[in-house]
């Protein structure tokens, strides 16, 4: 049981570390190492521009979408290299946060599914940050039962013909390509009917439009699309065999480990150190000692069980469906610590501050975000059927919709 | 990073699990628990045969001179089995505190004694109510003569030796205390069975009167050398406490497999299943949690305090959250003698008493990460 690289581990880390060390955009360094819990905010940047230009670098550098093969703008890298250089990237791995669902998602669901031409064509565009990529998958009816989307993509010769809406869709408002699923055919039970395909975000017919989100801010979108044309060359797999193309994508998803997720237990020890009860400082009183333990044993057993995965993909092991636990417990923590630390101010804990980033208004922020940590990317309750079934191996649950054609299913009219 | 056990270590673990399934079924843990006999002496001969007392032993002192990794390894698997012996009180307690502070004398007297199973030994720390603290220390030691009460002592009807926590000094400071090895056989010695939670492993008072005791290291270090012991029997502690969420998880999973009620397996309905995954997630951040405590007692590393008391909490909480849960999973079948739910309940909510409260631990892990974050 050790913490240290293997000789060739080694080797990789110092070369990425150089590599950092010689290329990153070190005025940026400073504002991105304060804590955000996962939102960046640069003061006279937009995370677009200078996340492009980070990617472009990392691509030229050979460091971008590392663990895809080289032909397609990657290092050929291992597994547990990629987290090895994500560790190295450090703070500046933040900067990637407008092509991660490209990377993440979108590529591989390419490269698993699309023509040779497809993949020389966009995967690189992807790697280099040229292009981004969004995901169009969930609709205001299909949520956690995403294979319950309504949106109709209908043949008409070479072409589809696109009608419907999705939502949620982070950064659609700057991507260049988006991955769709659409019903190509009613009649038949709901998984059987879908179809995967990509289109250009700028065709007509596309309309993007922000929502505003409980907390004030603006990071999803409403896509519509009315009579988009899509050519039958942008289809991914078969017509029909949509559900499996996405479960590449949601599989690729989850794969994403290392990735530390905030929990915000840093951030309430740093307050109960400096706050001042009446009889003392909040870190002395026993009940705040009590809650912040059972908290920072959380946090920690989160980071060591991602030691424990990092371990596996060391040795050539794939991660699981274990690894939902992350979001499941951080969610959960991030909106119990905001109450928790706006309780310990009392009556102005319902003040918010004019800055974000001051002690003040931090938690309030934090509150007000976190139950879009538990919604996003699998809700707490489908992680934890996940857990049920796929790692305790619990029995599913009955679905009275499985064997029912589509347009069969009972809607309540809406 | 290998944040793993290695497969040597593995091998170890597929080893006690086997010999456990063998020699300590619940039908052995029952003849305790009933009252039967005060702890299973056939298993403890057999743990001393398979070399699992001294694992963590030097081969000069009559052990396997192995390491706490394979003792980590170990204690999963003893807590796995709910084995009703008393091996943490003689293998964390007793022989890690006389590895720590023993003289040589001292050391080959006890130690190759507990590795053939012949010693059995104990830590006489808590009077009464209260947690580990100088304060509550109040058995004095003048001069190498104990007088005093020490309860409860885990283990303390059945074993051959105890390390005594006595007062020497009334400054006020840690160095008031030092520790004594004394021969439960003395004269000066009585030993009173106590009832408690978990009558697989015994709770005793212990009284002594003008007994002769030798030191065990230097006077007045006896906090000092208590803290490294009870920092080390903690993660050891975590790992029995992981061992025995995780069969109270398997338990609860196979039931709700196995029990049809409203047509179907209640482990198709959600309540239930989420019941279930929210006990694999307190059961792993434990396990995870103690993987870390094993990879500093291994290494003696700087982070051990931290690392011991996270350990020490999060395998806590996940074994009395999955001992309860498995008990609610069974639904009135748990709550019967007959299931096996409530020997594990027991054993949990007694553990998380053991080496002081869940509160006391959380006291430290604070006060420890303060002082990481200090220097």
């Amino acid at each position: 049981m050790n913490f240290d690289d293997t000789p060739q581990e080694a080797a990789f880390r110092e070369t990425a570390r150089k590599w950092v060390e010689a290329n990153a955009p070190k005025e940026l360094e400073a504002e991105l190492s304060k804590s955000s819990l996962g939102r960046i905010r640069l003061a006279k940047h937009d995370i677009v521009d200078v996340g492009k230009a980070w990617q472009r670098k990392k691509f030229e550098g050979n460091w971008a979408c590392l663990h895809w093969p080289k032909e397609y703008g990657g290092r050929g890298a291992t597994p547990i290299e990629r987290v090895i250089w994500q560790q190295e990237e450090g703070v500046y791995g933040k900067l990637t946060q407008p092509f991660q669902i490209g990377e993440g998602m979108c590529g591989p669901t390419v490269m698993a599914w699309g023509s040779e031409d497809a993949k020389r064509r966009y995967l690189p565009k992807l790697a280099s940050g040229e292009e981004i990529w969004c995901q169009l998958f969930s609709e205001p009816s299909a949520g956690s039962d995403v294979a319950g989307l309504r949106t109709r993509a209908e043949k008409k010769g070479d072409n589809w013909i696109v009608n419907g809406q999705k939502i949620w869709t982070s950064g659609a408002h700057y991507s260049d390509y988006g991955l769709l699923i659409a019903r190509t055919d009613p009649n038949v039970p709901k998984h059987k009917g879908l179809t995967m395909f990509f289109l250009d975000m700028k065709s007509p017919g596309v309309e993007v439009r922000p929502i505003k989100q409980a907390n004030g801010m603006q990071e999803f979108n409403e896509v519509y699309f009315t009579d988009v044309v899509i050519p039958d060359s942008q289809r991914l797999g078969a017509v029909g065999e949509g559900w499996s193309v996405s479960l590449t994508t949601l599989m690729n998803e989850r794969m994403s480990i290392g990735a530390r997720l905030a929990t915000g237990v840093p951030e309430l020890f740093e307050f109960c150190s400096n706050l001042m009860l009446e009889d003392g400082l909040a870190i002395d009183d026993p009940s705040v000692r009590s809650k912040l333990a059972s908290w920072a044993v959380k946090s920690s057993g989160l980071k060591y069980t991602s030691y424990r995965a990092i371990s596996a993909l060391s040795k050539g092991e794939r991660p699981g469906p274990e690894n939902s636990i992350g979001k499941l417990v951080s969610g959960m923590m991030l909106q119990d610590i905001a109450t928790y630390a706006m309780d310990l101010q009392g009556a102005a804990g319902v003040l918010t501050g004019t800055d974000e980033e001051t002690v003040q208004g931090q938690f309030q922020q934090m509150l007000l975000s976190s139950p879009s940590m538990r919604i996003a990317g699998g809700t707490d309750e489908i992680l934890r059927n996940i857990i049920a079934e796929r790692v305790l191996g619990l029995p599913g649950d009955i679905r009275v919709d499985k064997d029912v054609p589509y347009n069969k299913i009972p809607t309540k009219g809406r | 990073m290998n944040f793993d056990f290695s497969d040597d270590q593995k091998q170890l673990r597929d080893q006690a699990r086997k010999f456990l399934s063998e020699e300590c079924s619940p039908k052995a843990v029952r003849v305790v628990l009933d009252g039967k006999a005060p702890y299973d002496s056939d298993l403890w001969k057999g743990l001393a045969e398979m070399g699992f007392l001294g694992v963590a032993i030097p081969e000069e002192f009559g052990g396997a001179g192995a390491g706490h990794l394979e003792l980590c390894v170990i204690a999963e698997e003893m807590g796995r089995a709910n084995a009703p012996v008393p091996f943490s009180s003689t293998v964390y307690l007793a022989a890690e505190a006389l590895l720590i502070a023993g003289s040589d004398a001292q050391k080959k007297k006890w130690l190759p004694a507990i590795a053939s199973g012949e010693a059995i030994g104990t830590l006489a720390l808590f009077e009464g109510k209260g947690n580990p603290s100088p304060k509550n220390i109040k058995l004095a030691a003048s001069n190498g003569v104990l007088n005093g009460v020490k309860k409860p002592v885990a283990d303390g009807a059945i074993a051959n030796f105890a390390v005594v926590a006595a007062r020497t000094g009334a400054s006020g400071r840690d160095g008031d205390i030092s520790l004594f090895l004394v021969d439960l056989k003395a004269a000066g010695v009585e030993v009173k069975s106590l009832t408690n939670l978990d009558p697989t492993r015994g709770q005793a008072e212990i009284t002594f009167k003008d007994c002769k005791a030798e030191p065990l290291g230097a006077v007045g270090e006896g906090w000092s050398i208590l803290t490294q012991v009870l920092d080390r029997a903690a993660v050891l502690c975590a790992f029995e406490q992981v061992g025995g969420a995780d069969r109270a998880l398997e338990m609860g999973r196979d039931y709700a497999l196995d029990r049809i009620a409203f047509g179907r397996q209640i482990g198709s309905f959600q309540a239930v299943k989420h019941m279930l995954a929210d006990m694999y997630v307190s059961a792993t951040l434990a396990r995870s949690n103690s993987y870390y405590g094993a990879w500093a007692l291994s290494t003696n590393a700087a982070e051990l305090p931290e690392a011991a008391a996270a350990a020490r909490i999060s395998a806590t909480q996940a074994f009395q959250h999955c001992a309860k849960n498995n008990i609610q999973v069974h639904g009135g079948m748990g709550f019967t003698w007959e299931f096996d739910c409530h020997m594990y309940y027991r054993r949990a909510n007694a553990m998380a008493l053991g080496l002081g409260s869940l509160s006391y631990w959380e006291d430290q892990l604070i006060d420890r990460m303060r002082k990481k974050n200090a220097a």
